[in-house]
């Protein structure tokens, strides 16, 4: 099957394979240092060197979609320890396009953001928000909802505008099936997919500078993810990313495609579960041998006052908390929990935009305290303890766990009490 | 007397109005003071709009008095009653003079729901209607450091008859001997400034009455109300607030309602206000745009060409009608960042500002902010202008310190340049 594949990109063949060894002798510029394993679970805690700083994972990376974090400024971010966040290259490369942020000395310079940037390809967004877009072995054809005009983004262009973004992680333009879609489209996208990384690690301008991760496709089809496994891990990329889930699949389905994505994945390099930032899938994921995640939902929700809680999550605007004057959750240590109460964070949401800057705070505080809990409990050794205490705070009996949950820490042999 | 504590201290008087001083031991513990010509802090329910307490204080000299309106606060009084410990505490401010005022200046509210014993306010809930039994119930749960009594300034709109303004004038002083009634008998308000209300319109004879008879009671200091932009031009407004700052005494502060312009400010401070309400910056804020009026009076000639440079990018704006009633509309003294010539203009907002925002941010990145409609815009900008404004502020106490009311005028204006270049 490789055979063909390859065959299928002849005209990138000679010049992919003459890359691929320059690459291998070129140091990236990443590099992942294994802080502990757990000895139970496939978790691992690791230092991962990026150019701009370094991340301590498992970690969760907050989205930037337009180069800002929803009225947050850059400075809070860095107070919050946020020591990766996200940018969107399809929204960034329509506005204000890379010219612009090449000039303002990339999406670094032109947020003004000091520590590290993983962009993606921009072809996630251009099959899910726009409408007229197709997808041939070119790239992925599409109008400009801007003013019409039809644009390719083909693996080169993705590469091209994640150069001048800057990033420190960029990611490969796959070609994205909803999760949901089975048949022969999952196996063609996931071919392509291969072809694909081929020539985006041919078209990264700065591979001393900026990291390509390769994302693993293959719907939910375990014989489809392993052969592109088995390709991908071919090239000596600096990370990967397990693509193509988190799309409204069963859960079932979602957490055998990971475990058997981490089973196959290289120990040394950093594995990234893209779309993933549920509390309770976050450290599942981390037992399934996870490093880094990202989602657009703690923030999202936080703008409809929903406040993420050890146990749940909690709804600001609802009349309840109008005379509840204890903070959102009377543990947490972030700006918010410390000097406002649920009651004045209510009456606030009914006159003035702070009131979401407040969640959003929180809720980044949330996500980057529970991811450093992980941590911190692999490097000492009990994880599997975490994973109980954790499961407990967060449903009311444990005949609510989730099933797949259950099944999932089950594989990594972790039985829930 | 309600309010004995905040205390007046003159320092300069021009041409036997114009004044420069401070307001000392405000607050209930006597510990804060603020410079005149000075103004508030301009909140939401206590939030500089959009900025929270980490944003809020990347900003140095903050006003030492944060003003709230009832406007906010009326629906939310059960929820202050069960709390108990004052709007303050339920607001997280710590180290700041609470003043409480009645409506948001920023806000336009629809009017018609006046009557003699009621004035309304408008909360994100619609309308509520206020007795003074009931706006000092308010105030006995808000606990502000200081108040403007209730009162009926329902008189701007144009073609009110001189009947209309004379019951406005009557009923004010009706509800504040109501107030000052309530006032000492409440043990809550111990210690607590109140500010009357001076009203009157457009008519100097009533203008006159009113401040008169508000003088006459036992008041911290006064508020002058109706002078609203939309309401009358400037030179009708210094003409008639000169007529009455004569009537008040010496000794007691007077707070301008509802004007904020920079070139209005200084209009009205050569005619006596010492305070202005600070919802300028937001209003600015709101339509996309950044103050970048020059103030900087100080002889240096490298920062002067600097300015020049800044000051011509501000001029060429569309936009620049000095003459404009419309609070929504943009003034000669912003630049509208959502204009396409910002896209790649990597120069901070005004160069040489030490806000957070001109520290960090570039004009082309405020532009994408607001034409992606993203949140931050609304947060960097509100930083910008607040800097901006209360700098402006510091400008006119030094010109007044230093006899330079003229050129300070001219600068802001724009008609230094021709002198210096």
């Amino acid at each position: 099957m490789a055979a063909t594949i390859t065959s299928e990109a002849d005209g990138n063949l000679k010049e992919n394979s003459m890359f691929l060894k320059k690459t291998l002798a070129a140091v990236s510029p990443l590099t992942l240092r294994i802080v502990a394993e757990c000895p139970v679970t496939k978790a691992r805690a690791c230092d991962l060197t990026l150019p701009h700083s370094s991340v301590s994972t498992p970690v969760f990376m907050p989205v930037g979609t337009q180069g800002t974090l929803k009225g947050i400024t850059a400075d809070q971010l860095e107070g919050l320890g946020c020591q990766i966040c996200l940018g969107n290259t399809y929204h960034l490369g329509m506005r204000p396009g890379p010219e612009l942020i090449e000039k303002a000395n990339g999406l670094h310079g032109f947020m003004n953001w000091r520590r590290n940037l993983l962009t993606d390809s921009g072809g996630f967004q251009m099959v899910s928000l726009v409408e007229l877009s197709e997808v041939t072995e070119e790239g992925v054809k599409f109008k400009s909802p801007y003013d019409g005009k039809e644009i390719l983004l083909s693996p080169e262009k993705s590469i091209s505008i994640q150069n001048s973004l800057g990033s420190d992680i960029m990611m490969q333009l796959d070609d994205v099936v909803s999760s949901t879609v089975k048949g022969p489209r999952v196996e063609e996208a996931m071919h392509r997919s291969i072809r694909w990384l081929d020539r985006c690690i041919a078209a990264n301008k700065h591979p001393d500078k900026q990291n390509l991760f390769a994302i693993i496709q293959g719907g939910l089809d375990a014989e489809l993810r392993k052969a592109c496994l088995d390709e991908m891990t071919k090239r000596d990329v600096p990370g990967f990313a397990i693509g193509g889930l988190s799309g409204g699949e069963e859960k079932d389905d979602f957490w055998r495609m990971v475990t058997l994505s981490t089973d196959h994945l290289p120990r040394e390099k950093p594995r990234y579960l893209m779309g993933v930032g549920y509390a309770v899938d976050l450290v599942v994921c981390v037992a399934l041998g996870c490093d880094m995640f990202d989602c657009v939902f703690p923030t999202r929700t936080a703008r409809f006052g929903s406040a993420l809680v050890p146990w749940g999550s909690l709804q600001v605007k609802q009349k309840q908390y109008a005379k509840d004057f204890q903070p959102i959750d009377p543990d947490c240590q972030c700006p918010t929990c410390k000097r406002h109460s649920r009651a004045y964070l209510h009456a606030l949401f009914k006159s003035d935009t702070a009131a979401m800057h407040h969640i959003t705070i929180h809720n980044i505080a949330y996500q980057l305290t529970l991811m450093r809990s992980v941590r911190q409990s692999i490097v000492e050794g009990r994880f599997p303890e975490f994973i109980q205490t954790f499961m407990k705070r967060m449903f009311p009996s444990p005949d609510q766990y989730p099933n797949w949950a259950v099944e999932a820490l089950a594989s990594v042999n972790v039985t829930l009490e | 007397m309600a309010g004995s504590r905040m205390k007046l201290e003159l320092s300069k008087v021009v041409q036997g109005r114009c004044r420069l001083g401070q307001l000392k031991e405000m607050g209930r513990m006597g510990q804060h003071c603020l410079d005149i010509p000075g103004c508030l802090l301009y909140t939401h329910l206590g939030t500089v709009p959009h900025l929270t307490q980490d944003t809020l204080h990347t900003l140095s000299s903050l006003p030492t008095v944060t003003q709230v309106t009832l406007s906010n606060i009326a629906e939310h009084q059960d929820v202050l009653e069960e709390f108990k410990g004052g709007f303050k505490k339920f607001a997280g401010l710590h180290d700041t003079v609470l003043y409480c005022s009645l409506h948001d200046s920023a806000a336009q509210s629809p009017t018609g729901h006046t009557t003699n014993k009621t004035v309304s306010v408008w909360g994100s809930g619609g309308r509520i209607e206020l007795t003074v039994a009931k706006f000092m119930a308010l105030q006995r749960t808000v606990q502000p450091d200081w108040y403007q009594t209730m009162a009926d300034g329902e008189t701007w709109q144009t073609g009110i008859s001189r009947k209309r303004v004379r019951k406005s004038v009557d009923r004010s002083l009706a509800h504040l001997d109501e107030c000052l009634l309530v006032h000492q008998k409440s043990q809550e308000l111990d210690g607590v400034s109140v500010f009357g209300v001076v009203e009157g319109g457009d008519i100097l004879e009533e203008r006159l009455r009113s401040a008169r008879e508000t003088a006459k009671r036992p008041v911290a200091g006064f508020c002058l109300d109706g002078f609203q932009n939309g309401a009358m031009d400037q030179a009708l407004r210094s003409q008639l607030i000169t007529a009455v700052t004569k009537e008040l005494p010496e000794d007691k502060p007077r707070l301008l309602q509802g004007v904020g312009r920079p070139d209005e400010v200084l209009a009205c401070v050569e005619a006596g206000v010492d305070l202005f309400e600070g919802f300028f910056p937001f209003q600015v804020t709101e339509r996309g745009c950044a103050l970048c009026f020059l103030f900087d009076i100080t002889p240096d000639p490298e920062s002067a060409a600097a300015d020049e440079e800044q000051h011509t990018a501000g001029e060429t704006q569309p936009n620049g009608d000095l003459n404009c009633d419309d609070q929504t509309h943009m003034t000669r003294f912003e630049m509208d960042l959502k204009d396409k010539r910002y896209q790649d203009d990597f120069r901070p907002l005004v160069e040489g500002c030490g806000c957070y925002c001109c520290r960090n941010h570039q004009r082309a990145y405020v532009h994408h902010l607001l034409v992606t409609n993203e949140l931050l815009a609304g947060v960097l900008l509100m930083i910008h202008n607040t800097s901006h404004y209360n700098s402006f502020f510091r400008a006119v106490r030094e010109a007044l310190a230093n006899d330079k009311m003229d050129l300070l005028r001219r600068r802001v204006l724009g008609t230094v340049k021709e002198e210096s270049g």
